[in-house]
Parts: C-alpha cells; structure tokens; sequence
C-alpha cells in the first residue's frame, strides 16, 4: 500500500462493499443479517484505514498530501485526490460516522435491508469523494451524487410524508447545483483548467469573481442551509429514518461550509469580501430566527433540525471573518455539530424505535425508566448549548471571538444564540427527560441496550475528548487555515492598492480591517 | 498540591457518577467525601504556604485552545484571592458533603446527589484557579451546569424543573456579557491572559474602538460587559430572579452553591478583575449602584417572606449586594472580606434552617412554626449565632467585614458612594429586622404547626450537628482572627499582588478616618431592627398583619418582589414564544415554502391546469386559437415592419 493511493482506498472500499451485499443470496432473514454484518464490517474497516491518514499526515505544511493523479475524461479533465488540513478531517468524520449509522439501523431497518446498505455505502463513497477531490468536475460528480442515495433514503425508507420531503429537498439542491455547473464551465473557460490545485493560484477577474461566487453560494448555502433556504431541512430530518437524519446533519451540512473553504474564499476573495456582510447578516438571521422556531417546536426532530440550521449560521459567520480564529473555529464547529447533531439524532432515535413517535407531549419522566439514556442526552445536550467542556463549547467561542474582530455588531447578536440555544435544549430536555411518567406506554420503556451504548458510547467520548484537548484538531488545521487567511487578506489588499483610496476605506469596513 | 486539592472532587465525581449504582448510598459518600475532606485539609496548607507565607504558583495542566493568537492552556495560577476562594470553596463543600450524609439519607438517589455537588466543587476550583479567561469561563459554565442539575435534583417536582431552567437562562443572559468583554479584551490586547491583559491595560486606559457602531472607551466597555456576567452568577438586581427560585433544590444545594460559593463568584470575578477594572472609574460607579441598589431591594422584599429558605435567599442576594458596593468603592479586600465571612455564617444559616426543615417534615412555611425553640435547642443555637453575624452583633464575624463595606463607602467622595451608604444603611435596619423575624416565627411564640407535625419534631443527628458546629465557631471567630489580615494593618503583605489598587485608591486607609456617627449606624441600626423585630414578633404579634392591612399597596409589592417575575414574562418570556411560532408558521410556512418550493410547484400545477383545459378537443377552440394568433402576427408585422 502506497501512500499515492490510500484515499482512492478509502474512497473506493464502501463501494467494493455495496458490490458484496449486491450478490449477497439466499432467504431473506439470512440476506438480512449478512448484508448487516458486511456494512458493518465494511464501513469499520474503512474507518481504521482512514485513521491512517490522520497518522501519517503532516501537519506542517498545506499542501496537497496523499495525492494520486490519473488522466480520467479526455486530456483536461482528470482524476486527482488529495487532502489538505482542511478536507482530511471531514473525510474522518464521514468514516467515523458511517458505522453508528449503520449499527443505528440494525433493528429499526426491516424491509428491503439490502438495498438500504447498498445506497448508505454508496453514499459513503460519494461523501468521501466530495473531501478528496481535486478535480472541479470530480468535485461536482462527488458532490451531487450525493443527492440521490440521499433522495432515495428518504423517499423509500422514510415516515409519512417522505414523499413531499424527498422532493423538497431535491428542488432546492437541485437549484444550486445546476448553477454551481454554470460556474464550473465558466471557470474552465476562463482558466483552463479543472484542477483544483490549478484554479486554486488562479486569479479570477475581478467582476467575473462575483458571478462565481454568487453561483456557488447558491448552492453551499443551500446545502448549509442557510436562511432563507433552510426550510427543506426540518422536512427531510422528519421524514428520513434516523440514519438517515445522522448523515443529513453530520456530513451532508457540512459540505456547504467545506466548499465555502475550498471555493469561495480562496478563488473568489474579493467577491467573498464584498458579500461578507450578507453572509454575516444571513448568518446572524439564521441564528436568532431559527433558534427562536426551535423553541415552539413540537417534533424532537424538528427542533434538532432548527437548531442545527442555528449552529450552521455560526459557521458562516466564521469562515467569512476570514481570520485564524474564525475559519479553525468554523471547522471545528462542522466536525463537532457533525458527531453532537449526529448523537442527538440517535438519541431520538433510540426513544422513536421504542414508542414510534417523536411528539414531544408524547414523552417525560424517562428518566425514571432509562438512567443511562438520560445521562447520554443531557452530555450531547450540553454539547448543543455550547458548555465549555464539550466540543460544542470551542468552535462557538472561536467563531464569536473572530468574528467579534471582524464586526462587532454581528458577534453581539450572535451571541444571543448562547441564550436561545440555552433556553430551547433544555426546554426540551425537561419536556422528555425530567417529570413523573404519566403515561402507561412508557412506564415499560428499556433502558439503552448494549447495541445503542455502543453506537452513542464513541461519540459521547469524542465530544468530551475533544472538548478538553481539541489540540489534535487545532495542530491538523492551523497550517492550511494559516495560509488560507493569508492569501485572502493578500488578494484583498492587493486589489485595494490597485483601486486607490476610495474604495479602500469601502473594502476595509467590509473585512473589518482597522 | 494545587492540583490535588481541584482535582480530588472531580475523582470524586467520577467515582460516585460513574460507579454509583454499585457502590450505593454508603459508598457513594465515602468516595466523595474523603476526597474532599482531604482536599479541604491541602487547601488550608495551602492558605498558609501562598497566603502567610507570600508564595504564588503557576502550574501547567495541560493545553486547550489554541488557534492563532488566541491562546488559552489548561492552568492553575494560586496568588493570595485564590488561596482565600480555595479555603471557602473546600471547607464549606466538606461540611456540606458531610452534612448530607445526614440530610439525604432517606433519598434513594444518593449517589447522584453526591456525585453532582463533587462536580460543583470541581467546577468551582477551576473558576477559582483560572488563569485565563476561557478556564475562567470553563468553571463559571460548570458550576452552572452543576448548579442546574442540583436544583433540579428532584425531577418530579415541575417547580423544581421550571427553576432550573430559569437559573440556567439568566445565568447565560449574564455569560452573553462575559462572552463579549473577554471577546473586546482579545481584540484589543490580542490574548486571553490574565496577565498580559494586566500588563496591557494602564496603556489601554484612553483607547476607544468601535463598538455597536460607537466609539467606546476599551476598559469601560470591557469592565460593563465582564460586570454583566458578574450581574447573572451574583444575582444582582435585574438579573436576580433566579436565586430565589434556586431554593428549589435540596438544602445542602442552597448553602453551597446559592450563599456560599457559586453565586460569589461574580464578586471574584470583579477582584481578580481588580487590575482592570481600577482603570475605569465609570465601570466602578456602575457596580458600587448596582450593588447598593441590590442590597437595599433584596432586603425590603425579604421583610414579607413567609419561605424560611426564601428569606435567606434574599438576604445572600442583599448581602452580595454590599459586597459589590465596596468592590465599586474600590475597597477590593472588604469585598473578599466579607464573601469569606459570609459564606460561613450563611452556610450556618442555610444548614441550620434545613435542620429545622428536617425536622419539620419538610415543611418550610414560617407560618406553620414556632416555638420549636424547646424542641430543637441546639439548631436554635446555631441559628441565633448565625443571625448575630448576619446583622454585625459586635465581634461576631459581619460586624467586622459588613461594617468594613458600610465605612468604606462613606470614605469615597464621589456622590454615588454616599448613595450606596445610605442604602446599605438602611439594608442593614432591614436585615437586623428580617432576620429577627425569621428567628421568632421559627423558634418562638405560639407553635402552629399541626400535632402530626409536632410529634416527629426532632434535634438532627451528629452528622449534621457537627458542620453546623464548624460553621458557628467560624460565625464568631473568623471576623476577630483575620480582620488584621484581610483589611487591617497586614492586609498589604497578604493581597500582594493578587489585589491590584491604583495610585489614587486609598479607601482601605480613609475608611478608619471616617466621623464616630457612621462607624455607629450600622450597629445602631442592627439595634433597632432587633427591637422593631422584638415588637412585632414576641410583643404584640398582631402589629404586622394590622401594618400589612393598612399599607396592602406596598405589601402586595414587596410580597411579590416588585413584581419583577411578572415583567420579565410579560417583556421577555412570551414574546420569545409568540415570534417564534409566529416566525414558524408565517416566516417559513408560508412566506419561505410558499413563494420558495410550495410555490413553485402550485405554479407549475397551475399551468399544467391550464394547459390541460386548453386542449379541449372541440375544432372550433382551435380555430379560434389560429385566427388569433394570425391577427396577433399581422399586427406585429404591420407595426414592427413599419420602423
């Protein structure tokens, strides 16, 4: 094994897995619990492979690392991974993510068993794709294939109105995507080029940059969500199976902010510094409005989707303060809100496969019943308030504190999230957890199996490990983010010195340069 | 050491939290309370070895966020302020421990109970020991945390819940503040240090930055917002609804957390601040009215309290008040002072009303007492003793620190310090008063408790007695033993460093050189709330329900604390719940979904509709359709062609 080709590996092994279980013959309880097995099996393997990467990635520099390169379609247009301190950490995420998802479906998935593993481990290549490539055609390949393993958990493994959802969802992300294609034409014309490595010391013109930008933040922010494009995701988290819901939220999101890294902020700076401020306010929106929705909502899962859509706007909000503080902030914050939002998913899960609803009135007092259910809850629910302590604390912080130095305006009022997402968690918390039973149906709820304390047990870990030493975080990204920021803040100034006095003074409110 | 004593609770957490359920009720108590005995033990060495002995220590734990210039490790920094919190922190948390053991033994959820007040004091240690202000802000969120489970430690009681969450919430409305003040330091100074932002300060005193769209001073800004968080943990006026429903919780809860330690923290927080805060004499004046306002408000609505625990509660709440007073005076060491002292004779206080509580069958309505002074001599005891230091009886402990605070005030020249004297004045006719009151409902007069009651009335066992016992001796005697420390001739050599006063701050020395008459009031006031107290109570019983039935107005509004409660659900609770539906249903129901995919796809119905009627298969529609559209392209031709 080489180091050229471990992310093809990683990337490619879910998929030799999905071929496993296509083959996979015989009564259907047997084809059941082997295709479970193999999933497992597959996504666990994939997932110590990819800890090699972690292991023997050098943090030192932020170049492309593990990079294989292959003429793919025609001359220009190649297949090329890699990955910086920025995108390895994502494809961690996805790995460590997978299996939960799939020891979360062990009993609540029934029907057609097989064809559900299929699509999640095709979908686990997909999503690892999307966090290598390093090609722009690659990329959008990855990127919106993604959407119909995705589309198809929700319409046919999904509740009720999976139907409605499913389209939803596929209307907005289809919209962004068609205009992220435009885009990549227009940046191939321009220079060249769909190498990522290429376009990514490519100057853009500087008015071309803005359509650029503009097409490709219609669709991360949609993918984010950002408000006002987020009204898909409470729909699909409540219609999709929890596994389901634990990817949406855990990696999906989080390619959004991980194309506004690699897109956005470093090929189009000087859009990215003129639209800072709408990003800022969408973000600030984002916050306040939907952290006030999660409060009045009845469905557990829509409050976590609401809250969620909240934690994404402090995201945002970071990666456009472009400063150290906020674009590590921002990444932690996806790679914590990835296992806490995950974790919350499969906490209502877990009460969902026991009582079938997720109606918020239809619970309280578990406690009573299920102990260790409760203290699993309340540590990834402290995690969503952001307790110094767990992970959910460090990226918040970072994020308000970079972006405090950036615009003071838009850190305040962010900061009310700390008060809202305070008020809505654990409101929620004690509408299910605290209080007598009053109803029979849950007088005979089952404390957390060995199975579902196995599932949350990794992530409870993860969220207090690296609430208290996020350092092996912070030492993967600070070298990419380091010349990240500065080559933005370099283009900006640049193109400032070229325009003269005027609109510099403009520019500099813009980024907050004082 | 130092590591030994934060650590010590936080195995003991550990143990009882994560192994509880094996260990059971008794095992639970050992593996908390012999850490934490032993921790108290190191604390007071450690009292010595950086308090008398003038040594301070750094001790790196371990790194934490680390990201660009934002550098913020995992360390225990001990000077002087801290070894004092250590001493209250670990003395008081071992005698609460212990006296659960008591108090709790009927609760079959021991281990938790344990387990929770072991994390509480963990929490608090690292507060306490913080060197920068993210560790800081680590132990302020945990003992909130801590603070949130324990008054909700009975789950089944909606109130207890509902109280919980409201002390959760306002003490984050208070973080939101110390978010932004550490936030204007960091980008300011460029550091989370508490001693780089020190050294930075005296350079920073006329700087102003853009903040909220105005040019505001750096320091002034800085200090308001750290005040704000100061405000929510100390339960200070308009942010002080919380404590009072605190009370929900178990007592032992209420004598550590909400009057000894946790809800001081805001006053440490502004000592330790006392190198920045010294810079903005603005930020000074707001927290000497705040804390005045605080201590004058807290007292008149704890005249009228019936909740025995509530009447303690407003009176911490007054009491922290004085201790911001003198903060805002510059009188950083009386401040301390007086949190050292208070949290023995509060705890004493709180551990002695959950004796009688015990002993009551849990009933906490002073209405339903009385006489229980030949039942329970010896809580009556430690109650009077406590109430003598409450009220600054001469030579117990609040006649040293309380009556430091009220002369410290009078010393400064600046009107608002004259205000925060008069009002701690006449807060301090008001706690003599109430805190009588509470003593004679409770202990004297006629019982009115029922028989069944009465029957099981009972002294409480050793395990209990024996923390009250430590906690009078301190009542009495810690005011006399370290006044010449803290306050007195020695202070200088002790504070060291820790205390940062500038060159103009001489208030510890004016304030000895004040006129006989206010070194007096407070004491002559304390006499006159005992006789107002002696009147209404034992003499003629009938006086305060005739005085509540002529002055009903006034009663109303200090029986229901201003109605403060009922403001903030008006202004506040509602609203929040009423947009956020509103902004649910009509922002993205029907605006978003409607204009976005609902809409769309009705519009696509629509034509589709249309389209379908269209095609209705009768000759002459389309006919008709082809002589229009003939006409349509004559017509364009004649005119466009005409150009």
């Amino acid at each position: 094994m080489t180091d050229g080709s471990i992310l093809s590996l990683i990337t490619f092994l879910p998929l030799a897995g999905a071929l496993l279980i296509a083959f996979v013959r015989g009564d259907e309880a047997t084809v059941a619990r082997n295709v479970r097995y193999v999933a497992l099996w597959t996504t666990g393997f994939t997932f110590i492979l990819s800890l090699y990467i972690w292991w023997k990635f050098d943090p030192t520099t932020a170049d492309f690392q593990f990079v294989q390169e292959t003429e793919w379609l025609g001359s220009s247009i190649n297949y090329h991974v890699g990955v910086d301190g920025i995108s390895m950490l994502f494809v961690i995420l996805t790995t460590f993510l997978m299996p939960a998802c799939i020891l979360a479906s062990w009993e609540s998935i029934q029907t057609r068993v097989k064809e559900y593993m299929i699509a999640f481990l095709v979908l686990e290549t997909l999503m690892i794709g999307v966090f290598c490539s390093l090609d722009l055609v690659q990329f959008y390949i990855f990127f919106e294939g993604g959407l119909i393993p995705m589309y198809l958990i929700i319409g046919v493994w999904g509740g009720p109105r999976r139907i409605y959802a499913s389209f939803k969802f596929f209307l907005y992300t289809l919209l962004g995507s068609l205009l992220m294609l435009l885009a990549i034409m227009a940046m191939y014309w321009d220079a060249g080029t769909t190498d990522i490595t290429v376009l990514l010391n490519h100057d853009f013109p500087a008015g071309m940059q803005t359509w650029l930008w503009l097409a490709f933040f219609a669709s991360f922010a949609v993918k984010m969500p950002m408000w006002p494009v987020h009204t898909w995701l409470p729909d699909a988290h409540v219609e999709a199976p929890t596994a389901g819901s634990v990817i949406l939220a855990g990696i999906l999101l989080k390619m959004g902010g991980y194309g506004f890294l690699r897109f956005s902020l470093p090929m189009f700076p000087l859009a990215s510094a003129d639209f800072a401020p709408l990003v800022f306010a969408l973000s600030v929106i984002a916050i306040v409005y939907t952290s006030l929705v999660a409060l009045v909502q009845e469905d557990m899962k829509k409050l976590i989707a609401y809250s969620s859509v909240a934690h994404m706007g402090f995201v945002t909000m970071g990666i456009f303060a472009a400063n150290q503080q906020g674009v590590q902030g921002s990444i932690f914050q996806m790679l914590s809100h990835g296992w806490v939002s995950g974790a919350l998913f499969l906490c209502v899960g877990v009460i969902y496969d026991r009582l079938h609803t997720r109606e918020i009135a239809a619970y309280g007092g578990l406690v009573n019943r299920m102990p260790l259910y409760a203290v699993a809850f309340l540590i990834f629910t402290m995690a969503n308030v952001g307790l110094p302590g767990t992970s959910g604390f460090v990226g918040e912080f970072l994020t308000l504190m970079g972006t405090f130095m950036v615009n003071t305006w838009v850190a305040a009022l962010a900061a009310t999230g700390v008060i809202l997402s305070a008020g809505y968690a654990l409101y929620l918390y004690r509408r299910v957890v605290f209080g007598e039973i009053q109803r029979d149906v849950l007088k005979s709820m089952k404390d957390l199996n060995m199975r579902e304390a196995l599932t949350l047990a990794p992530l409870i870990v993860t969220t207090l490990f690296f609430g208290i030493y996020p350092a092996p975080i912070f030492d993967i990204t600070a070298v990419s983010v380091e010349h990240l920021v500065a080559n933005y803040h370099a283009a900006v100034e640049a193109h400032q010195t070229a325009m003269g006095g005027g609109v510099l003074t403009h520019l500099a409110g813009l980024i907050g340069i004082q | 050491m130092f590591s030994a004593i934060v650590f010590l609770p936080l195995l003991g957490f550990l143990t009882a939290g994560i192994f509880g359920r094996w260990l059971g009720p008794r095992g639970a108590q050992i593996a908390t309370c012999v850490p934490m005995v032993i921790a108290a033990i190191l604390a007071a060495f450690a009292f010595v070895d950086v308090g008398l002995q003038g040594e301070t220590y750094r001790i790196q734990v371990l790194t934490w966020i680390n990201s660009g210039a934002f550098e913020a490790d995992w360390r225990l920094r001990v000077d002087t302020l801290t070894a004092v919190m250590l001493v209250v922190v670990t003395w008081v948390s071992a005698l609460v421990h212990i006296y659960s053991i008591g108090y709790m033994s009927h609760d079959p959820q021991q281990p938790r109970f344990f387990a929770y007040l072991s994390l509480f004091t963990f929490a608090m240690l690292m507060l306490v020991t913080a060197d920068n202000f993210v560790q800081l802000f680590f132990g302020w969120e945990g003992v909130g945390l801590a603070s949130y489970l324990l008054i909700g430690f009975w789950y089944k009681k909606p109130s207890a819940n509902a109280a919980a969450i409201k002390a959760f919430v306002v003490n984050r409305i208070g973080d939101f503040g110390l978010i932004l003040g550490i936030a204007t330091l960091f980008f300011t100074i460029g550091s989370v240090d508490f001693d780089t932002v020190f050294k930075a300060i005296p350079e920073l005193q006329d700087k102003t930055f853009l903040f909220l769209g105005y040019d505001v001073p750096v320091v002034t800004t800085a200090c308001l917002l750290l005040f704000m968080g100061a405000m929510g943990k100390s339960a200070q006026f308009l942010l002080h609804t919380w404590l009072p429903d605190a009370m929900e919780g178990p007592t032992p809860v209420s004598a550590l957390i909400h009057a000894a330690t946790m809800v001081t923290a805001g006053v440490f927080l502004v000592a330790r601040m006392s190198p920045v805060f010294e810079f903005s004499p603005f930020a000074l004046t707001v927290v000497t009215i705040i804390g005045a306002i605080t201590a004058f408000f807290a007292a008149t609505v704890g005249l009228v309290q019936n909740d025995i625990k509530r009447v303690i509660a407003y009176s911490t709440c007054s009491q922290l008040g004085y201790m911001f007073a003198a903060l805002g005076v510059g009188a950083y060491e009386p401040a301390v002072f007086h949190l050292f002292t208070h949290a023995f004779f509060k705890a004493l206080l709180f551990l002695g009303s959950g004796s009688v509580i015990h002993a009551m069958s849990d009933e906490q309505d002073m209405r339903k007492m009385g006489g229980l002074f030949r039942m329970i001599p010896a809580t009556w005891l430690m109650m009077i003793i406590g109430t003598l230091a409450l009220t600054g009886f001469p030579f117990t402990a609040g006649y040293f620190s309380k009556d430091a605070i009220i002369e410290a005030t009078f010393a400064g020249e600046n009107p608002a310090h004259m205000f925060a004297f008069v009002m701690l004045v006449v807060a301090a006719l008001f706690t003599s008063f109430y805190s009588w009151r509470l003593i004679f409902l409770t202990f004297h007069g006629q019982s009115r408790a029922s028989n069944e009651t009465l029957s099981h009335v009972h002294e409480s066992p050793m395990v209990m007695m024996l923390p009250l016992v430590v906690l009078a001796v301190g009542a009495v005697f810690a005011g006399m033993a370290f006044s010449d420390l803290f306050i007195g001739k020695a202070h200088e050599a002790f504070w060291l460093s820790s205390i940062f006063k500038g060159p103009d701050n001489h208030v510890l020395h004016d304030m000895h050189h004040i006129p006989a008459w206010a070194i007096w009031a407070p004491t002559a006031m304390m006499v006159i709330g005992l006789a107002v107290a002696v009147l209404f109570y034992l003499v003629k019983p009938e006086l305060p329900k005739q005085l509540a039935r002529e002055q009903e107005p006034l009663y109303k509004f200090l029986l229901n604390k201003w109605y403060v409660d009922e403001i903030y659900d008006f202004l506040f609770v509602r609203p929040a719940f009423w947009v956020g539906r509103l902004l649910w249903k009509q922002g993205d129901g029907r605006i978003i979904d409607g204009l976005g995919p609902d809409g769309v796809s009705a519009r696509v119905l629509d034509v589709t509709r249309g389209v379908v009627r269209l095609q209705s298969g009768y000759l002459y529609h389309y006919a008709f359709a082809m002589l229009l559209g003939v006409a349509a392209l004559a017509t364009y031709f004649m005119f466009g062609g005409a150009h």
